[in-house]
């Protein structure tokens, strides 16, 4: 071995070494204690990093989790009540199970349904064009079809769809996180209970003007008329600036007030469909009716908690 | 009125300049000094200069459709201009297989890779040229003489440029004095008669692009200023000190790739600082890169590492330069 | 040389259809509706009610606080409802519409229209008078101007700045003021004059208003303490910060009020208002409003009751042009698009430009280019394409750090983006966000 290859490995392995020490005591000093249980409990979160549970990502989370002494009332949403129940086995603290939830766009205002009565030119973005004007459809409150809400997921839980302009929930993917919910300017997408076979009965609107105002701009449009509420057997409708709301922890998903709305606010997915009886009047073609009751309404009627 | 009424925020008129026509403004600036080129070095310039921008057309339409599965935007007029600086950037003799390789390395890494117009931290031509500088040295660095429409293509005369020989006559020891009368003077060397890359020889085509640019409104003055004044001071002081070792500031600038630099590869949009203090501190710095490798370095030519060693500082400019805030220093209540 | 602000600023095309056309009484529509808030601050409360019959100049909403202002009946008629009316905007707003049913006017206004020189009030009654006479900013942003007008203690101004720029293209209604009430414009700086203790005021006009400056200036010699300033033209010289600059060259600190620099501005607008509420007991119900575009026949300025519906002044302009793309409150670089042509005129309302359709549309958009122009043309010194992105990442600390609160929103640089970027948008919903952070730190 000549004595070149002999003085480069002899001196590269010393200052490898001396580098070795050096780092070795550097990392000794300045070495932050963490509590170890904050890495074991990061393992078991899903590492989506969504911020779903208010928490700025996992590991933020982790360490709420960690210093909180009661966690019964953090939840993640992305990994569920098993990731909870994991939690708290590391913990040794205590959870309650929580109702999946899903998010439910509350609006069915398509172009078929809602005329555009001017056109919008501006940035792509549903809070810039709600912060200009009340949209292209004389209806200010529902869907702008820009998208705000499918930027926001992290999911891809959510699409817009083309033909109608509004949005579509991929319950499958949906992990309740509320990034829509924050997203939408208009607070149409709201986080309801998941049922059994995705299920869902909701008032898909969120107009609150009077009734024949909201009816001239949209077709499915709730106007306010008070039918679904007195038809619930389970008081689980409110109605409030002319505009009803079905309470997801009461609604025991009877579809009753579906067929008694008279513009098909109300919709029921993924029920089978139901035999049609002859001899009863459909509500839908009642409009006109309903219509002229809930004008008599007054603007703030409330049902009677039942 | 039939249509419905449009309702968007404001502003509601518009300026009338769009990146086409700003893209195309500077691919006009360059045809000055494409017409000088061919003059001088004939068909050569020609082959180089279409093989070039064809090349680079495609493999931009190339990439956007295939591999980034997006619209081409090849209309936008700015693959044609890294074609254009690329031909510029090398000698009139080169291969076109040389080029080719040149064009896929200019858009495909010095441009589509970071995510395509606007995003690149490097100027695509120089990426181009800098690769094909250090990956064919030889091709890269034989320069035709030029001889009009004699001189031919790949089959070439060459010789040494002016830079050249000036190296390696002062690293030889030879006094600058003696080495001046080798090389064209510099009323030769302005109108563009001496030997180099196809963009670097006429001074004079190059300062009517560089007016045409600044009427235009799609430069301003403060790059290209500051790069020349700044090799003019640094290469004036060392002519100074001692006029035998060093070549005096008129020769450097008529040489090489300043003024193509300073004015058309500096000033790229995509790659140079945002506000006018970034872009002084960005001039000083290429003109003393520039500087120092043509005296102190081994290459005779610095300017495009100089440009791309600054195009890597640009992000930092940014942030620490801003420009002046109305109403910034007063802030007591 | 003329005087200018020296940073940034873009030169749009000046379109000045309307500059020869006199000021015409616009007759009066059937039905107003008079929002009741058409100014910054809080909404007035209204204090009449369906049935009440009011005339021309009476109350008929409140100033609901210091930062408020009254409104006041610009018509003779019947409250036919308090109801929401989509005005511009763009939401349904609360509005009070009245049936006009004649032009009877409150007796305590004088309606003669001889020049009344006599200042009779002492400053603090002027700046009561202006209050109760419901005087906001006409210039656009409706400002209360009496709240402009009081002074805290610690501050002191000593000159007052008159906004004869008119930068916005397109608009002329200051123009034909400044030519045609141009004595009573006059008493109006000398009444602000009094009521501010100062005596040295500057009227600052653009270039292109050539024979404003010049009668101006010859009328000026007979009113000491008030000077003419021509200015190059140059949008947006009509900027209070910009104007304040380029006539005595201080700059308002970010952040602060041109009080903080000893000066005050006003529109020539409201100068006149106040000269009609100080001299004539007249308080603010109409207002110049110019009614222009490349395809109206006949460009005009009219003296339009507040409420007065937009189409109402489309009609007398010629009729609403067969290749109408767009039609906007205000100028082309400021001004809001309106989705309503029912919407109401406005306190704030300068002119109504109908836009062709081929003038509608917005550039196709391509990507950022880096190119800087936006950020040579911002007059307030920030760089438009790092706010724009910032605001698409949602980093509003560092938004509030690149100061998009200093934003005055002339949109210059979605003017000059060759890459047709929705700057101005993002910037707008940018600045949002970071107020809303900095309210919820004050509290």
């Amino acid at each position: 071995m000549s004595t070149t290859i002999l003085f480069t490995i002899i001196s590269l392995s010393a200052i490898g070494a001396g580098a070795a020490i050096i780092l070795y005591f550097v990392a000794q000093k300045f070495k932050v204690y963490e509590d170890p249980r904050i890495d074991q409990v990061e393992e078991a979160l899903p590492a989506a990093n969504c911020g779903g549970c208010g928490y700025p990502g996992c590991r933020g989370f982790a360490e709420a989790l960690v210093k909180a002494d009661d966690i019964s009332e953090l939840y993640c949403p992305v990994g569920g009540n098993e990731t909870m129940a994991a939690v708290a086995k590391i913990l040794g603290k205590e959870v309650e199970a929580k109702e999946p939830l899903v998010a439910v766009v509350r609006c069915s205002g398509s172009q078929e349904h809602r005329k555009r009565v001017n056109q919008y030119d501006g940035a792509s973005s549903c809070a810039i064009s709600s912060s200009l004007y009340a949209g292209e459809t004389d209806c200010q409150y529902g869907c702008l079809g820009l998208g705000d809400c499918v930027d926001a997921c992290d999911f891809d839980a959510i699409y817009m769809d083309e033909k109608t302009g509004l949005p579509v929930v991929i319950d499958d993917n949906c992990t309740a996180c509320g990034a829509c919910v924050k997203a939408c300017p208009n607070d149409i997408i709201e986080l309801r209970k998941k049922n059994k076979k995705d299920r869902k009965i909701f008032v898909s609107c969120v107009n609150q003007d009077k009734g024949g105002i909201a009816r001239k701009s949209c077709k499915v449009a709730c106007i306010g008329c008070g039918k679904c509420v007195k038809v619930c057997p389970f008081d689980a409708i409110t109605m409030e600036n002319f505009l009803a709301y079905i309470d997801p922890n009461k609604c025991k998903l009877c579809r009753k007030c579906v067929t008694e709305c008279p513009t098909g606010a109300i919709l029921e997915i993924n029920f089978p469909p139901r035999k049609v009886k002859e001899d009863t009047k459909d509500a839908k073609s009642e409009p006109k009716e309903a219509l002229e009751k809930s004008e008599n309404n007054s603007s703030t009627q409330k049902n009677k908690e039942g | 009125m039939n249509k419905l009424l449009t309702v968007s925020p404001s502003p509601h008129v518009y300026g009338d300049k769009t990146v086409k026509r700003l893209m195309f403004d500077v691919i006009i600036a360059l045809l000055p000094a494409l017409a000088f080129s061919i003059y001088f070095f004939g068909l050569g310039a020609i082959y180089v200069t279409l093989t070039a921008v064809v090349s680079c057309l495609a493999f931009e339409w190339l990439i956007q459709k295939y591999l980034l599965k997006q619209e081409p935007t090849i209309s936008d007029g700015s693959a044609i201009l890294t074609g254009l600086l690329l031909a510029f950037n090398v000698p009139t003799n080169l291969p076109v297989w040389i080029i080719i390789i040149g064009s896929l390395v200019a858009i495909g890494i010095g441009k589509m890779s970071f995510g395509g117009l606007g995003n690149n931290p490097f100027n695509p031509a120089l990426v181009g040229r800098v690769f094909l500088l250090i990956s064919f040295p030889v091709q890269m660095t034989s320069w035709p003489v030029p001889n009009g429409f004699n001189t031919g293509y790949t089959d070439a005369v060459t010789g040494a440029t002016p830079l050249g020989v000036m190296k390696e006559g002062i690293d030889k020891g030879d006094a600058v004095s003696d080495i001046m009368g080798q090389i064209p003077s510099h009323m030769e060397m302005f109108y563009g008669h001496m030997g180099g890359s196809m963009g670097e020889i006429a001074a004079l085509a190059l300062l009517i692009g560089f007016a045409y640019l600044l009427i235009r409104k799609v430069i301003t003055w403060h790059i290209p200023v500051s790069i020349i004044a700044t090799i003019t001071v640094f290469t004036g002081i060392l002519w100074l000190i001692n006029p035998e070792a060093n070549a005096d500031p008129v020769f450097h600038i008529l040489t090489g790739g300043v003024l193509l630099g300073a004015i058309y590869m500096a000033t790229d949009y995509v790659t140079s600082p945002m506000s006018v203090k970034g872009m002084w501190i960005y001039g000083i710095g290429i003109g003393v890169i520039t500087v120092l490798i043509r005296v102190f370095g081994a290459y005779p030519e610095g300017v495009s590492f100089a440009i791309l060693i600054m195009n890597a500082f640009v992000p930092l400019i940014n942030i620490y330069l801003k420009p002046k805030r109305f109403g910034e220093e007063v802030n007591n209540g | 040389m003329l005087k200018t602000f020296a940073k940034g600023g873009v030169h749009p095309a000046e379109s000045k259809y309307s500059a020869s056309s006199v000021i015409e009484n616009l007759p009066l529509p059937k039905t107003v509706s008079i929002p009741i808030a058409q100014h910054i601050g809080a909404p007035s409360k209204p204090v009449v009610q369906k049935g009440d019959k009011v005339k021309v100049g009476d109350i008929i909403a409140e100033s609901a606080g210091f930062v408020s202002a009254n409104i006041h009946s610009s018509v003779f008629g019947t409250v036919s409802k308090i109801d929401n009316v989509l005005d511009s905007t763009g939401y349904k707003k609360p509005c009070v519409i009245i049936d006009v049913e004649g032009d009877e006017w409150n007796e305590n206004i004088e309606k003669l229209t001889d020049l009344k020189k006599e200042i009779g009030l002492t400053d603090k009654e002027i700046i009561q008078k202006i209050n109760q006479s419901g005087i906001v900013g006409l210039g656009g942003a409706t400002f209360p101007s009496h709240v402009k007008l009081s002074i805290p203690d610690g501050k002191k101004i000593d000159v007052l700045i008159i906004n004869g720029v008119e930068c916005e293209p397109y608009l002329t209604s200051d123009h034909r003021l400044m030519l045609e009430k141009s004595e009573e414009m006059l008493v109006g700086i000398q009444i602000l004059m009094k009521a501010l203790s100062v005596n040295r005021a500057i009227i600052g006009i653009e270039n292109n208003k050539s024979d404003a400056i010049e009668h101006l200036s010859g009328l000026v010699k007979n009113y000491p303490g008030i000077e003419v300033q021509a200015l190059k033209v140059k949008y947006p010289q009509g900027g209070e910060k910009q104007l304040i600059k380029a006539l005595i060259k201080r700059e308002v600190p970010s952040g602060g009020l041109p009080l903080d620099v000893g000066a005050v501005v006003h529109n020539v607008g409201t100068v006149f208002a106040v000269y009609e509420a100080v001299q004539k007991n007249k308080p603010l119900f109409e207002r110049v409003v110019t009614v222009t575009g490349k395809s109206v026949k006949k460009p005009s300025n009219f003296m339009v009751r507040i409420g007065t519906p937009v189409n109402e002044l489309i009609e007398a302009a010629g009729g609403l042009p067969e290749d109408t793309g767009k039609v906007i409150s205000g100028g082309p670089m400021m001004g809001k698009a309106l989705n309503a042509l029912e919407a109401p005129v406005a306190k704030g309302t300068s002119g109504i430009l109908i836009l062709p359709e081929e003038m509608a549309k917005r550039k196709p958009e391509s990507t950022c280019i880096r190119c800087a122009k936006c950020v040579s043309v911002c007059p307030q010194g920030l760089e438009p394409y790092l706010l724009n992105k910032l605001t698409q990442l949602e980093k509003n600390d560092m938004l509030e750090k690149n100061g998009v609160m200093d934003c005055i929103e002339c949109g210059s640089c979605a003017f000059t983006c060759p890459a047709g970027l929705p700057l101005l948008d993002y910037i707008r919903l940018g600045k949002s966000r970071v107020s809303q952070i900095i309210r919820s730190r004050k509290q």
